[in-house]
């Protein structure tokens, strides 16, 4: 029996390269949202160093680093992103998989920080959202996660739907802060 | 007329520019407005009301005069100020508010029927007949009235928005602003200045003066120069901050590319949010007219604008010039032009204690009270205690003084003092919290004293801050005292003007003020004076003075109306940026979205997802025609539907049934594994909040599905019953509405398509009716509902995104080779028609669960939400109206939904309605119409005939009431 093809949610869509900015999809990783059971917090944390080597990050943080990253996505919810779950977290977190539903690219370059400011309501500049801060918030009429990766490297993701959207809303933004650039 | 070496303009860089079809020269960091009077041009506008000629007044973003349109076509740009706009090389400036020319204006009688058309004129005259206002009188007025007309086509102009932030903003870049931002950017706070104009240095770039001992608007270069090269700050030109809102939001208006010819992909304008921690505000002054006789005429200018047209754009807007004023500080303008070589024909103080000149006559104790001239000033007649006289002169420069910017003071309901001093509103204390003021828009109207509170703000902004500073010397400026004494209307016969945005006179006040509109607010309205683009910026000071005089009251008394944001006008445009077209919501796409398209499926939008309509076979001319194929496939073969849009909620933890059995009416802590059931949720006030099927995959694992359109409500409302309900609950949720790609497979030949697919058998033992779990399909991992929204065989098969489009055409392909194919919409709709099937357009927000017969399901066994008030009298009952389904019985065979049911003979009046019709379908497989409606008490009137009238498409048809489940009510197909 033939096997089914799994499409990426930014195929087609990625990569856009503008005057020194770069939009791209990350590469597919297995997402798992863990949400601590009541009192759960600490061990669970405890777990995930263990298994995975990261505390449970606390609210607008990351922890860990490319390939196996926790991300705080909202009260009490966690995104572990990169390893399968150890099986133990199970027992302290409800586990739920997430690969499929988020869209995540990456906003890198000089100026990454002034594509958003067109379209994210929040304070990005380095010294405020250092590497590692992350933040539910929205971008344009979208709610996304943000994550500042590196210097001049943001993770964003939106809903998988809604991928043809956020790239068209990063590339007007890209393109305006280009655009401003050359004048 | 232009004036040799004087100005900041580019004399090496011409520019040619159009004004009213002629061709323009002027100068690169010209205005529109310096250049027309570099080209001799007076008449540059028609007035508000009265069409009267008005030339340029002033030279900042308050002009209220000379307001013109640019370009043409779609992106025509109407009422933007000409002492804003900058020229660029093929600039199309157009005058408006003139027919058929600026110079013969027919409009223009407005004019002489001005007796008439005085303060509360509208509400006096257009009462009666009634009828008459929207046909005849508005139409008139808007005609006549008014200022620049939009395009009325689509805006093809890019626009931005965009977030900044910063430790300290300071708005306004003059001598105030420019030495604040040093002061606190050199003790390496995050600076943002901004200024509207395209030039920092404010008044200094205006007026000779000498600042740290060079020209001022040489040391406003310095000090940019020094900004510019820093990182920790960020100059805004051409940006005007609009609003003072909480938390220390500012709005800002930047005008990125309306000064250039080839925007290079820049957008028009871009709205800022700016948060700062601290501001200051440095917006400096605006000077006021005084009123007097006929002050309106193009060639009358304030004392101020004509410096600043002489000093920084090297234009001498007459050749004999003549300067009216109240205080010392006007004088200037005069000895600026006499140093230029400009003739000065006379000078006129109101006051008897005047700086000495022996350049130019002076004439003491004076007012000018009336002009003349055609198109433009001739001639002032003045009077002084021994009489009138008469000048020639064709440019009159007048000073009533300086009001304070004060305007953002005031966004937060914050009121200002009166200063006797400076004769105007000044800011007090803290009205904007963490904004503070210096220089001139806090009434300290000498260079010198801007810098010092320029300093001294920054310094306080920064202790607020907890940054330490060094101290900043004060570099040297002038410190003339101003001297003023009040003149805000010279007495006399006629019409002086007060407000030239709105035509207002002084006439007008007091004519509001006789007629007990005495209050400053009530005349505001009464005359409309201190309304339109220029807010009152230019009048607000000098009519509440005249009102005050009119009612004897004083000034402070009287007080000033309300100044709100924004400061300038933004455009809609700007504001709503990005979300123009498309950009309006973002478009959600499922994974079958390529494979619908492809096989011609109109998309239609629910919510933000766009879904599939139907899918025309080949030689199907009309929607019908597919729908009835794709309803007939699915009854008789199989059907495949893309069902993904459907909200599907994790929900996991210990007590996640005892969650459930709270916020649905039924019991869900029952349920087995495996197995799924249907749900019915309510609001708070009892009534029917959403619906669907929740299976449980764990012993304390469920996985909900909402409809559509519910998807996101829904999942607020159990964030909501979890956080502040039931707190005490160890459950979590998750939407997972976008994980999983979930597909129907509706039909008596369902199973076998599926079989075909997995390596498990599937028969009704492992997968009966309503059961549900893991599947390997095609060595995916996925899940498989055995639910029906159809009344047949059917199956729901979800796997993960990421494959949805592979199964999608997999499905397709086998579906067809079975004699099935894919169903739409339409065919959904009148599958679930058939069967009696709710959807939102029956559970509309005011229906109960009795309504839609679904009483017995509000468990008697436990609580509930919604369930108390549910049971409120006047919620169950022969009153209610109930769901019922509709046949046709007589000779008009359609249904439509939206109509309304009348008993049998009844007049088709809203008093006799008996309720409406919500769904209605034309039915393949029943060879009919059949509708689903609320009619009064009606589960007990099955078999009665009832009228629909669809009183909107003029439909009356007789039918049949019946039960709501039309086909199969037994629900053999579906277990079978």
């Amino acid at each position: 029996m033939a096997e089914l093809l799994a499409k990426s949610p930014c195929e087609g869509l990625l990569p856009k390269e503008v005057d020194g900015l770069t939009l791209s999809e990350a590469k597919r990783a297995t997402m798992t949202s863990l949400s601590p059971y009541r009192g759960q917090e600490a061990v669970l944390s405890d777990v995930l160093k263990t298994e995975h080597g990261m505390a449970l990050p606390r609210p607008n943080r990351s922890a860990g680093k490319e390939g196996a990253r926790a991300v705080w996505f909202g009260q009490r919810q966690v995104m572990l992103i990169g390893p399968d779950p150890a099986v133990s977290l199970a027992d302290h977190a409800a586990l739920t998989d997430q690969s499929d539903a988020w869209a995540v690219v990456l906003l890198e370059g000089e100026g990454a920080e002034d594509v958003l400011a067109r379209l994210v309501p929040l304070d990005l500049r380095r010294e405020h959202f250092k590497k590692g801060h992350t933040a539910r918030s929205q971008l344009q009429h979208m709610m996304v996660s943000i994550t500042r990766v590196g210097d001049a490297r943001f993770q964003i993701m939106a809903f998988r739907s809604m991928a043809k959207t956020l790239v068209h809303e990063l590339e007007i933004a890209m393109k305006g802060v280009a655009a401003r650039r050359a004048s | 007329m232009r004036i040799a070496g004087k100005g900041l303009v580019d004399r090496q860089a011409p520019v040619s520019f159009r004004f009213d079809g002629h061709t323009y020269q002027g100068f690169a960091g010209d205005t529109l407005a310096s250049a027309l009077l570099a080209n001799d041009i007076r008449v540059v506008a028609r007035s508000f009301k009265y069409h009267r000629p008005r030339g340029v007044m002033g030279a900042g973003s308050e002009e209220a005069n000379a307001l013109v349109t640019i370009g043409s076509g779609a992106a025509q740009d109407p009422n933007v100020r000409a002492t804003v706009q900058e020229i660029y090389e093929g600039l199309e400036a157009r005058p408006q508010n003139c027919w058929p020319s600026l110079t013969v204006d027919l409009l223009s009688v407005n004019d002489l029927a001005a007796p008439f058309l005085g303060a509360g004129f509208y509400y006096k005259t257009f009462m009666w007949p009634r009828a008459f206002w929207e046909k005849l009188y508005e139409p008139v007025i808007r005609r006549s009235a008014g200022l620049g007309a939009l395009s009325h086509q689509h805006n093809p102009d890019a626009y931005e928005k965009a977030f900044a932030f910063c430790d300290l903003l300071v708005i306004g870049g003059g001598p105030a602003g420019l030495i604040a931002a040093l002061t606190a950017a050199r003790a390496g706070a995050d600076v943002i200045l901004a200024d509207e104009d395209s030039l920092f240095g404010g008044r200094l770039n205006g007026d000779v003066e000498t600042v740290g001992g060079m020209p001022g608007a040489e040391w406003a270069q310095s000090i940019v120069d020094e900004l510019e090269a820093m990182p920790n700050v960020r100059l805004m030109r051409r940006t005007t901050v609009t609003g003072a809102y909480d938390q220390g939001t500012y709005g800002a208006l930047e005008r990125v590319a309306h000064h250039l010819a080839d925007r290079g992909g820049q957008p028009l304008e871009c709205f800022w949010r700016i948060v700062a921690r601290r501001a200051i505000l440095c917006a400096g002054a605006i000077e006021r007219p005084i009123a007097f006789r006929n002050n309106d005429r193009p060639g009358i200018m304030t004392a101020s604008a004509v410096r600043t047209y002489l000093n920084r754009y090297g234009v001498a807007p007459g050749r004999r010039i003549t300067l009216f004023a109240n205080n010392d500080d006007a004088h200037r303008t005069a000895r600026d032009l006499v140093d230029a070589g400009v003739h000065i024909a006379a000078v006129f103080d109101s006051r008897r204690d005047v700086p000495e000149s022996n350049a130019y006559p002076i004439y003491r104790g004076a007012e000018v009270c009336n002009t003349s001239g055609r198109r433009g000033l001739e001639s002032v007649t003045f009077r002084t205690a021994s009489g009138e006289d008469k000048v020639e002169t064709d440019c009159l420069a007048v000073s009533g003084g300086w009001n304070p910017s004060l305007h953002l003071t005031c966004h937060m309901n914050g009121r200002p003092q009166w200063s006797e001093a400076i004769q105007s509103f000044v800011p007090v204390e803290g009205m904007v919290p963490g904004l503070d003021t210096a220089g001139a828009c806090r009434g300290t109207l000498t260079t010198h004293g801007a810098l010092q509170e320029g300093v001294a703000a920054a310094q306080v902004a920064l202790e607020a801050l907890g940054i330490a500073f060094d101290k900043i010397d004060i570099p040297e400026a002038e410190d003339a005292p101003y001297r003023v004494s009040p003149l805000w209307a010279v007495a006399g016969k006629g019409r002086a003007w007060l407000d030239f945005q709105n035509d207002v006179t002084v006439k007008d006040v007091k004519q509001a003020a006789k007629e007990n509109f005495a209050s400053v607010e009530h005349m505001k309205r009464y005359t409309t004076q201190g309304m339109s683009p220029d807010q009152g910026k230019n009048s607000n000071v000098a009519a509440l003075a005249v009102l005050a005089d009119a009612t004897g009251r004083g000034i402070p008394e009287t007080g000033t109306t309300t100044f709100r944001p924004p400061f300038v006008p933004v455009s809609i445009a700007a504001m709503g940026a990005g979300a123009q077209g498309a950009g309006f919501a973002p478009q959600r796409f499922t994974t079958s979205h390529a494979a619908s398209v492809e096989r011609g499926a109109p998309m239609i939008e629910a919510g933000l997802w766009y879904r599939p309509s139907y899918f025309p076979a080949p030689g199907e001319t009309t929607w019908r025609q597919s729908c009835d194929r794709e309803v007939n496939m699915v009854r008789n073969a199989v059907g495949v539907c893309d069902v993904s849009t459907l909200g599907k909620i994790d929900i996991q933890g210990p007590d996640a049934g005892a969650f459930l059995d709270f916020v649905y009416t039924n019991m869900f802590s029952t349920l087995k594994v495996g197995r799924t059931r249907y749900g019915l949720m309510l609001r708070e006030d009892g009534t029917v909040m959403d619906d669907g099927t929740t299976a449980r995959l764990g012993e304390t694992h469920f996985v909900m599905t909402t409809t559509t359109a519910a998807a996101g409500p829904v999942m607020r409302h159990l964030e909501y019953v979890h956080q502040c309900l039931c707190p005490e609950l160890d459950v979590s949720m998750i939407s997972v509405t976008e994980q999983w790609a979930q597909f129907a497979v509706a039909g008596p030949q369902s199973r076998a398509l599926l079989n075909a697919l997995v390596d498990e058998d599937i028969n009704d033992d492992t997968w009966p009716f309503m059961g549900c779990g893991d599947i390997i399909i095609q060595g995916v991992r996925g899940r498989l509902f055995r639910i029906s929204f159809s009344g047949e065989h059917a199956y729901e098969i979800a796997v993960p995104s990421r494959f949805g489009n592979g199964l999608f055409r997999e499905l397709t392909a086998r579906a067809e080779a079975l004699g099935g194919g894919l169903y739409g919409m339409e065919a959904l709709n009148v599958l679930r028609i058939e069967k009696g099937f709710i959807t939102h357009a029956e559970i509309h927000g005011r229906v109960t669960a009795f309504d839609i017969g679904m009483e017995r399901m509000v468990s008697q066994k436990k609580d509930c939400i919604g369930k108390t008030m549910s049971e409120r009298p006047g919620l169950n009952g022969p009153e209610r109206e109930q769901l019922v389904g509709l046949k046709p019985i007589g000779p008009v065979k359609q249904l439509t939904a939206g109509a309304h049911l009348f008993e049998k003979g009844a007049a088709p009046t809203r008093e006799n309605a008996q309720g409406y019709t919500t769904s209605v379908g034309f039915s393949p497989t029943l060879d009919g119409f059949l509708g689903l409606g609320f009619l009064r008490n009606g589960r007990a009137r099955h078999g009665e005939e009832v009228m629909m009238v669809d009183h909107l498409r003029n439909l009356t048809t007789r039918c049949k009431v019946c039960d709501p489940v039309f086909f199969d009510p037994e629900g053999g197909r579906v277990r079978g």
